[in-house]
């Protein structure tokens, strides 16, 4: 019989949009003097809200904010102290864990059970983690007394708006920095819900600054001299250009940018736990992830059984409504990427490789694309080299695990990848070789606030996560 | 096949990484089954119920109690499914055929020295002739599972064949006891192997060892019938048992057999859940749908 | 060079570029005249092209995957070895750097301290993945463990410090994994491709460690450019010079590495090894 799942909609009743937000300044919500813009629902194309932009003033107003607070408060605060407000936002995160995850799905499109499983809870344990680093400096191993660097100016995409935030916010806090945080144009509202929770916590204002708008505002941002520490998570190509404005400065910068991960399935693989690693590995978050592992390298003797499951598993995914609970592929975030999807598929269609996707009923209104896999995809072909940023795989083979390695590091990227095997020796010598910072062995798209994670290569500089995440935000 | 070929095979079965079955196990059910979709549930697990009583203490009394709840589940309304089958010990298979006479429901019985399987194997014959003989439908042995963990394969897999051979028409369900197998890896290769000998139904459990049936194990044993037929053409049914009690768990499994083996076996044909509290929940939580008021326990018999 | 005899002449040395293990001279077929303090000739040094460069990179890039291949232990025998020999060349170098202005006193101090050196940075070759290291307990059935890894092809611009400051530079490099291409001090390169007849006889493979003479200014835009070159040490480039290098280097995100700080008779901290280091993370389940 055919099962099928009634909608099953997560209550929007829990959050309260505003009709028009402003910036966080100095601890007050105040204009902004650039032209606002709108923050769109993806799922359907409905506004959300009217949304102010920073102007190269109101920038300088933010890093003034940030510098007074870092000065007189924040950086002379004992870490014990310090770390007492982070926990208390960390607190108030799940506390509001279901409001932020309703409001995280409406302006970003993705499914809610992946923003209320996954992204808030990280969220909190990010702070919750760092909270506790802020008073045990010292025994980081970055010496006795490390000094805090000062303002951080920090760039944020949209795919996990609310998780990047905190991947940046908390080190910065927890090491005694004060922040001008700019979300993405497309995602701004959690961001600006995290300011509400900083007043909540009583945060001596100034320490926290989210500035909204685009590009010229993050330009603004990074380029101000007022900044001591530029932090960006992004693509590479505008990774590139902070780099250059920086260059000469001497100030520091962390990058963590695009990526093509080979996720590598051995033919010993646990076939089924592999399929999901697959699945979760690309179509996780719409593909819309840095990490994501978009280049599938299988060995050409199962290859025909791995796709043969891959298609059928894929066939179960549902996509649609991001606040249905159980939509496992939301909304394209916006409609700028899905042309960037549909234009690199459209490519790899016309070099010749295979395309299927699962028949699937994509709404009318919004952004979708529905999952898709590509096969018969050779190194050279474009969706083998360019991040695609969606929920496209495409599919190689090897034959040996030195041609496996090889095709997984013939990339300017070098930020993930996976390996699939039961055999111990060949998961330590695979994962050894491969040039990326974070390798994943029979799992896949796994975070943790412990973990360090960032790329080689052209993915970026620095780590986030772990001791490790502390030396982006402290003077060593 | 020679018992060395029957061990190559098993052992080069893919491997099953234990995180991550639980995490794709974990993540099933984590999907949300409301209104329209939750009613159609509740009677398909109605109706896949192999309605059980394994105990000592099992007099004819009780199980003429059980065959009744079987076939009218809600005395009060009659729209409610009967259940798959009765499962009896052997003894009170004769019984159990006689109350559901007409009612078209089955009757399973457990066999081969249930649930410890420590017997000669003549006496497990017999214990499964006399069963089929009191006219049970389905038999539900248990394999050695002390042969097949110390690697002796072949004896496993010529029990189950010299059972079933013993079952003539009755559907055989190979209980493989999966809480004394421990291992995901063990229990796909105790799937393929009852699969191979001819089993038409995999089972979990007895009931009687903890941890019973888990979603983590039936979704291996579903991946190994889906496996199985695209290998053979032959479907195996898929039966877990014990530990589930409420509707909320039966629902779970459903949504696992839908996702992993897919809808050919959303039948009692080929699904069945070894139960008995749990039939009471989903009455209680059926009526809570119709009525859109939460009802209690001592609305639904007690057997 | 030396000390012109009375009954013969003294046999010179000619001072060639240090690449992929052998001693080529610049493909441009150009020299520059090196002098001593007193303005007085000491040699002709090779004034490297950027075909050199590009030929010093392929070697580097060659190299990286035995070196960073080979176990810590090994590199830290070969580092050692590397100070062995240059002990045995003590009274040479002291002469050299006596050339390029430094009394006896310091010539010898600098000497030791540069052989010092090595031997600190060849005991760092099996710790440093402790000391930076680190199993992270994540939430969740895996096991999770840090490590670092050499980030790649290095260019270095070496600094002035002919001997203490090239070792300095060098060797955090290299003691991780890493292949370097060094542009040697500019009015006092010499030492340094003394210095790669040492490396030549340390069994250091060739590759690792590449020396270029010749004009900083117009060796190091080449090197901050080159795409499959992946950090590169500004601590030898004139600090006017070092913004246009970064936003070139930014070509191919290289890190890139200005310390503030060059007295090279400090203790060096792990600060230049750490530049040049990745921090790979591997997750794993946990289970049966």
């Amino acid at each position: 019989m055919v099962f099928e799942y009634a909608p099953a909609p997560e209550s929007r009743s829990v959050v309260d949009i505003r009709g028009s937000y402003g910036l966080f300044i100095d601890g007050e919500f105040v204009d902004g003097h650039g032209e606002p813009f709108k923050t769109i629902n993806p799922a359907d194309e409905a506004v959300l809200a009217d949304v102010a932009c920073a102007d190269e003033a109101d920038v300088d107003r933010a890093v003034k904010a940030a510098r007074i607070a870092f000065e007189r408060v924040w950086g002379p605060m004992p870490g014990a102290e310090r770390a007492k407000y982070l926990y208390r936002i960390a607190r108030i995160i799940q506390e509001r864990s279901r409001e932020l995850a309703v409001l995280e799905s409406i302006d970003n499109g993705k499914p809610i059970r992946e923003s209320r499983d996954v992204d808030v809870p990280l969220v909190a344990a990010w702070f919750f983690y760092y909270a506790g680093w802020a008073d045990k400096l010292g025994h980081a191993g970055f010496g006795p007394d490390p000094k805090p660097v000062g303002v951080a100016g920090q760039v944020i995409p949209w795919n996990f708006p609310l998780l990047m935030l905190a991947w940046k916010i908390a080190p910065a806090l927890a090491c005694g920095n004060t922040v001008v945080l700019k979300p993405a144009e497309t995602t701004p509202l959690t961001a600006l819900l995290f300011a509400d929770i900083c007043r909540q916590a009583d945060l001596p204002p100034g320490v926290v600054n989210i500035i909204t708008g685009a590009g010229d505002t993050g330009r603004a941002l990074v380029a101000h001299p007022g900044i001591d520490k530029v932090a960006f998570t992004g693509s590479t190509d505008i990774g590139r250009q902070i780099a250059r404005t920086l260059a000469g400065t001497g100030k520091k910068l962390t990058l963590e940018l695009g990526g093509k991960a080979a996720n590598i399935v051995y033919a010993d693989a646990a076939l089924d736990q592999a399929v999901e690693g697959i699945v979760n590995g690309i179509f996780f978050n719409q593909g819309h992830v840095c990490c994501a592992g978009s280049r599938l390298l299988v060995q050409e003797s199962v290859a025909e059984e791995v796709l043969e499951r891959l298609k059928a598993r894929m066939a179960t995914l549902r996509v649609g409504d991001p606040l249905d609970k159980n939509t496992d592929i939301g909304a394209i975030n916006s409609a700028a990427q899905l042309d960037k999807i549909r234009e690199l598929s459209a490519a790899s269609e016309q070099e010749g490789a295979g395309r299927w996707s699962p028949p699937c009923q994509l709404p009318d209104r919004g952004f979708w694309f529905a999952p898709t896999v590509f096969t018969g995809v050779a190194q050279s072909h474009r969706i083998a080299r360019e991040e695609i940023f969606g929920p496209v795989l495409s599919v190689l083979t090897f034959r040996t695990p030195e041609e496996a390695v090889t095709k997984a590091n013939n990339t300017p990227y070098g930020l993930s990848a996976g390996i699939w095997t039961e055999k111990g020796s060949q998961i330590l010598w695979t994962a050894q070789r491969l040039r990326a910072g974070v390798v994943w062995a029979n799992t896949f798209n796994k975070f943790d606030p412990a973990s360090p994670f960032g790329g080689y290569k052209e993915s970026g500089f620095g780590r986030e996560g772990g001791r490790h995440g502390l030396e982006a935000y402290l003077n060593v | 096949m020679t018992v060395t070929e029957l061990q190559g095979f098993l052992h080069g079965l893919p491997g099953v990484d234990q995180v991550g079955a639980e995490e794709r196990a974990a993540r099933l059910a984590s999907r949300s089954i409301k209104t329209s979709a939750k009613a159609e549930a509740i009677d398909l697990a109605i109706s896949m119920v192999d309605l059980t009583t394994l105990e000592g203490a099992d007099t004819a009394g009780k199980v003429r109690a059980l065959c009744a709840k079987a076939a009218h589940p809600d005395p009060s309304d009659p729209s409610v499914p009967k259940v798959a089958a009765v499962c009896v010990y052997p003894d009170m298979v004769e019984v159990a055929v006689r109350s559901l006479e007409g009612t078209g429901i089955g009757v399973a019985s457990v066999a081969t020295a249930f649930p410890s399987g420590r017997a000669p194997l003549e006496a497990k014959l017999a214990d499964t002739r006399a069963a089929v003989a009191a006219g049970a439908s389905e038999i539900d042995m248990v394999i050695d599972r002390g042969a097949f963990l110390s690697g002796d394969y072949g004896t496993v897999f010529e029990q189950i064949v010299a059972v079933k051979d013993a079952c003539g028409d009755a559907h055989l369900k190979v209980i493989l006891e999966t809480g004394e197998l421990v291992t995901y890896d063990n229990v796909r290769r105790a799937s393929w192997l009852a699969m191979r000998a001819g089993a038409d139904f995999i089972k979990t459990s007895t009931g009687k060892v903890s941890p019973a049936a888990t979603l983590p194990v039936t979704l291996v044993m579903l991946e190994a019938v889906r496996d199985y037929r695209a290998a053979t053409g032959r479907q195996v049914g898929v039966k877990p048992a014990g530990g589930i009690r409420t509707t909320k768990d039966a629902i779970k499994y459903l949504v696992l057999v839908n996702e992993t083996a897919g809808p050919d076996w959303l039948t009692p044909h080929w699904f069945r859940l070894g139960a008995s509290s749990v039939l009471n929940d989903l009455l209680m939580q059926r009526r809570k749908l119709s009525t859109g008021v939460y009802s209690g326990p001592d609305y639904f018999t007690l057997d | 060079m030396s000390e012109r005899m009375t009954d013969r002449l003294a046999v010179r040395k000619t001072y060639k570029l240090y690449i992929g293990g052998a001693f080529p001279r610049s493909e441009s077929g150009r020299s520059y005249p090196v002098t001593d303090t007193k303005d007085r000739f000491l040699a002709n040094a090779s004034h490297a092209s950027r075909k050199d460069v590009r030929d010093a990179v392929t070697a580097a890039r060659k190299a990286f995957g035995g070196w960073s291949g080979r176990t810590a232990y090994n590199r830290a025998q070969i580092l050692y070895r590397i100070a062995e020999m240059l002990e045995g060349r003590r009274d040479q170098f002291i002469t050299e750097l006596r050339h390029t202005g430094a009394s006896k006193t310091q010539a010898a101090t600098e000497v030791d301290a540069a052989i010092d050196r090595w031997v600190w940075y060849a005991g760092w070759a099996d710790k440093i993945t402790t000391v930076t290291g680190a199993a992270n307990p994540v939430s969740g059935p895996y096991f999770n463990f840090s490590t670092p890894e050499p980030t790649g092809v290095v260019a270095v611009v070496a600094p002035d410090s002919p001997l203490l400051g090239l070792v300095s530079v060098i060797a955090p490099a290299i003691v991780t994994g890493n292949t370097t291409i060094v542009i040697a001090s500019e009015p006092a390169p010499l030492p340094a491709i003394t210095l790669a007849e040492v490396l030549a006889t340390s069994d250091l493979p060739g590759g690792v460690i590449n020396i270029l003479t010749g004009h900083r200014t117009e060796l190091a835009p080449w090197l901050a450019s080159h795409m499959d070159v992946n950090a590169i040490d500004l601590t030898g480039v004139a600090h006017e010079d070092r913004r246009d290098l970064e936003e070139t280097a930014a070509g191919n995100l290289k890190r890139v590495h200005h310390p503030a700080t060059t007295d090279w008779a400090d203790d060096p901290g792990t600060a230049r090894m750490t530049a040049f280091l990745e921090t790979k993370t591997v997750w794993h389940p946990v289970g049966v």
